[in-house]
């Protein structure tokens, strides 16, 4: 345990646990867009960032992104200094020129006091805040099947060469994990469509429901240890087919007890 | 390996004569590979005295590129500049058979049109100080036994025959080595956390990636003496207990790849990198990394991804590499001028190192000079010249006698600084103590038809494309500079857009992720802080006062000079121009596309830019 002073107030902490984490706890409201629990810190945002000092530092301080920085014994946080503060409200601003009709970011923005971007707005303005959340996330997952391409302010998100990615298997964290909904597609039950390659999801062979896409069974399979016919029903009919399971074993128990 | 020395001199010293051809890649362009040829043909179809046609050296870049090809015929020290393969039957007649000098050939003092026979007379080098340097244009690139004639991998054998690691990292600590990547980070304590990290796996790696337009520093030293940087990488990695090591050059150095590729399989076939080194237990291997030319893969957290075989993006390095580094091991990161330092450093010892320079920033540095001055190419200074040594005394002053107006060193995102700073001595403190930086060395001449305003555009232009795109206040906070910047040119600012831009580019260097976003506003800042005048002039006046911007400038005909030769008209591509033959001749503001095409064919300065 340490001990860390986070705007005045002495706070007990772990060792080496990233700040972002002790400030959510300590309820300090922080906006962070490329954070999640899910995936490895990246501090490309930079919203969370935050001023910190030592006792030994002799009155210098630094900034860094809370979400990145190992807390330790003696650290000395500000939150909310006016560096800090007017940080943030630039770094919104600058969104606001790339996404002007983004409610994530609007919304932001005004807890910052810009109401609209003091920037030149870029030509084509997208939703996409370039938090890299949803590469991450297909990373972690196993696939890579969309990546940042391009550099500098021309970069995107793109599957391989713009075309339908061949190692995309129609999951869709990258698409419900995407903080401001940037990244479209569609599901009619039967055929799902995503980065423009279509995928069929399977029917349940009980009920006709859709479970998930053929590939990412597929995958699930051979990666995940899971067995083969496991996709063949949904979700619901595996909860009934577990519900009727558990009750006859209780039904031996009793048979067994009396 | 004195075997080898004694046996390579010794048939060397038959042929006491040579004739030093420059093969950098400046000289090669202009055609120094058909003087090499040239010298081939003639010399092995004639018997010449004392000349065989292995005397012949294709060496790397002596620096002096604005001259080139360039030709020494030693031990005399003749020195030839701008030779052409046409030349070279006349340079054999003359200077070989017949010890007589081609006054044709020399090159002329510009300050006063002397011209000098000797090379070691030319200013460009009496003024210079070669460490880094010592081997360009002295041994051939491409072989090892040249390089060991000239006591090369000495050093690695006394450090691994008599010293211990600790001992090793002593001396570079005591020879106050700093990174000259640009950082100037003390070398030895980076060798030594690295050391100390406990972990199985070190690694070594040198730094290659120059992206910096008009610098050619490393590029210069990987070419032209491939084995000073690989010494260097094994003693490194003796010393930090690493067992492979990297070099991470950018795909556009095609020739320090062949040239590294060729010292690399030269030492493992004389048994100078591999298993049990010199016979001692220590193991080591280097592989070359090529990296795709991305601007941002020279910051080193993004160039370990890079040699990963990820996407080049920097991280966050609150954890520094020399604890977590390439595939999450201890890795010590120097970059190539660093690493040919080393050798010397353990070769003449660190008090003898120490000794040169200013306290503090010890040693040499290399730098390119390029621009608007006389004498453009590769030097190398002790630290703590002044920058008016440089460019009057070495750089021979600024071309066509214009005033001086700024120099910009440390690269694209390094500052601009005014002739009030002429007389500062250039290190590492110094430089960054005036908003500017060492980078990794470039250093661009600028003269009084440059507008400042356009500098810092065009800089932050680069930066905008180079930038990863990885963090907000980097990737957006850039471009809105730039966009500020354009609006500025085109006459279309507002002193609120100057407040802008200096608040927006605070705020770029607090938050930005890396040192390219920390360092991008560079050029703007130092700008506005040394030329203040010449934003408001552009704001206020709506008038760019060096006559660049093209919304603000106009070309006219002064009616006097022009003696109606057609030049300009011919010129033109925009048929913005008529008129007939002497007679003065006529521009049409409507169709002028103000591409100065005029006054750079007007020889009678007939063209005024208002």
């Amino acid at each position: 345990m340490v001990t860390v002073t986070i705007n005045g107030k002495l706070v007990k902490a772990t060792d080496g646990e990233m700040l972002l984490t002790l400030l959510r706890r300590e309820k300090i409201d922080i906006p962070a867009l490329c954070q999640h629990d899910a995936v490895e810190p990246y501090g490309a945002c930079r919203l969370c960032m935050v001023e910190i000092t030592k006792p030994e530092w002799k009155g210098w301080s630094d900034y860094v992104t809370s979400c990145l920085y190992p807390v330790a014994d003696g650290l000395i946080v500000h939150t909310h200094s006016p560096i800090v503060i007017e940080l943030r409200k630039t770094i919104l601003d600058l969104m606001l020129a790339r996404n002007p009709q983004t409610p994530l970011v609007q919304k932001l923005a005004a807890d910052y006091g810009v109401m609209k971007t003091s920037y030149q707005e870029v030509p084509e303005p997208n939703d996409c805040i370039l938090c890299g959340l949803c590469t991450r996330i297909c990373d972690t997952m196993g696939f890579k099947a969309i990546s940042a391409v391009n550099r500098g302010h021309g970069k995107e998100i793109a599957p391989p060469l713009k075309q339908a990615p061949p190692d995309c298997v129609g999951c869709l964290a990258c698409a419900l994990n995407c903080p401001t909904k940037y990244i479209k597609f569609t599901d009619n039950g039967t055929t799902r469509v995503i980065w423009e390659k279509s995928f069929q999801l399977i029917k349940d062979a009980k009920t006709g429901q859709p479970t998930i896409t053929r590939e990412f069974a597929d995958y699930l399979i051979a990666h995940r240890n899971i067995q083969a016919d496991y996709f063949d029903i949904n979700d619901e009919s595996h909860r009934k087919e577990t519900a009727l399971n558990m009750g006859k074993i209780a039904q031996w128990q009793r048979e067994e007890q009396s | 390996m004195t075997r080898l020395q004694k046996e390579y001199t010794q048939k060397q010293a038959a042929y006491p004569h040579k004739v030093i051809v420059c093969c950098g890649t400046g000289c090669l362009a202009n055609g120094a590979r058909k003087i090499v040829d040239a010298f081939e043909k003639i010399l092995s179809e004639r018997k010449v005295k004392d000349f065989s046609v292995e005397a012949v050296k294709e060496t790397g870049c002596h620096g002096f590129c604005e001259q080139g090809p360039l030709v020494v015929i030693e031990p005399e020290g003749i020195f030839y500049t701008r030779v052409k393969a046409k030349d070279v039957p006349a340079i054999v007649e003359k200077s070989i058979e017949g010890r007589e000098i081609i006054d044709s050939l020399l090159y002329a003092d510009p300050t006063n049109g002397h011209k000098i026979e000797h090379y070691p007379d030319v200013k460009f080098f009496s003024h210079q100080k070669r460490i880094a340097l010592r081997n360009l244009g002295k041994i051939a690139a491409n072989s090892i036994y040249e390089y060991i004639a000239v006591d090369g991998y000495q050093a690695l054998a006394k450090v691994l025959l008599q010293m211990t690691p600790d001992q090793v990292i002593d001396q570079i600590s005591k020879s106050e080595l700093r990174g000259r990547g640009g950082g100037g980070f003390p070398a030895g304590k980076k060798w030594r956390t690295c050391r100390d990290v406990k972990s199985d796996v070190h690694y070594v790696i040198c730094n290659g990636d120059e992206g910096d337009p008009g610098a050619f520093m490393d590029r210069s030293i990987m070419e032209g003496d491939p084995h000073a940087v690989l010494e260097g990488m094994m003693i490194a990695a003796f010393a930090v207990g690493a067992r492979q090591g990297y070099i991470y050059v950018r795909e556009e150095y095609p020739l320090a790849v062949i040239h590294l590729q060729k010292a690399i399989s030269d030492c493992r076939e004389v048994g100078l990198l591999g298993a049990n080194i010199l016979g001692t237990d220590f193991t080591f291997d280097v592989r070359i990394a090529r990296g795709a030319g991305a601007f941002v893969c020279g910051e080193s957290s993004a160039l370990m991804k890079s040699v990963a075989g990820e996407v080049g993006e920097p991280r966050a390095k609150y954890v520094r590499s020399v604890v977590k580094g390439l595939y999450d091991q201890p890795t010590v990161l120097n970059n190539v001028e660093t690493y040919a330092n080393v050798p010397l450093i353990i070769r003449h010892g660190a008090d003898w190192f120490r000794k040169i320079g200013s306290p503090k920033n010890t040693g040499t540095k290399v730098f390119s000079l390029v621009g608007k001055v006389r004498n453009t190419g590769l030097i190398e200074v002790e630290m703590g010249t002044t920058l008016r040594e440089i460019i009057f005394d070495i750089g021979g002053g600024i071309i066509d006698g214009r005033p001086f107006k700024a120099v910009q060193t440390g690269g694209p995102s390094g500052g601009c600084l005014p002739s009030s700073k002429l007389d500062l001595p250039v290190d590492f403190d110094s430089l960054t103590a005036v908003g500017s930086m060492m980078g990794s060395g470039g250093m661009i001449v600028m003269d009084d038809k440059t507008c400042m305003v356009d500098v810092a555009r065009y800089f932050l232009h680069f930066l905008v494309a180079e930038s990863c795109g990885k963090c907000t206040p980097c990737r957006e906070g850039l471009y809105q500079l730039h966009a500020l910047t354009e609006k500025v040119c085109n006459g279309e600012g507002t002193e609120a857009d100057l407040e802008k831009m200096e608040q927006l580019s605070k705020m770029v260097v607090v938050g930005s992720l890396c040192g390219l976003g920390k360092s991008g506003p560079n050029p703007l800042m130092s700008t506005i802080q040394y030329f203040r005048d010449e934003y408001l002039a552009h704001i206020r006046d709506k008038r760019c006062p060096a006559g660049v911007c093209r919304a603000l400038i106009k070309y006219e005909v002064i009616e006097d000079k022009c003696t109606g030769c057609v030049a300009c008209i011919t010129a033109c591509a925009y048929n913005a121009i008529t008129g007939e033959k002497k007679k003065p001749h006529f521009i049409h503001q409507d169709k002028c596309e103000k591409c100065g095409a005029c006054v750079a064919v007007c020889k009678h300065d007939a063209i005024l830019v208002s």
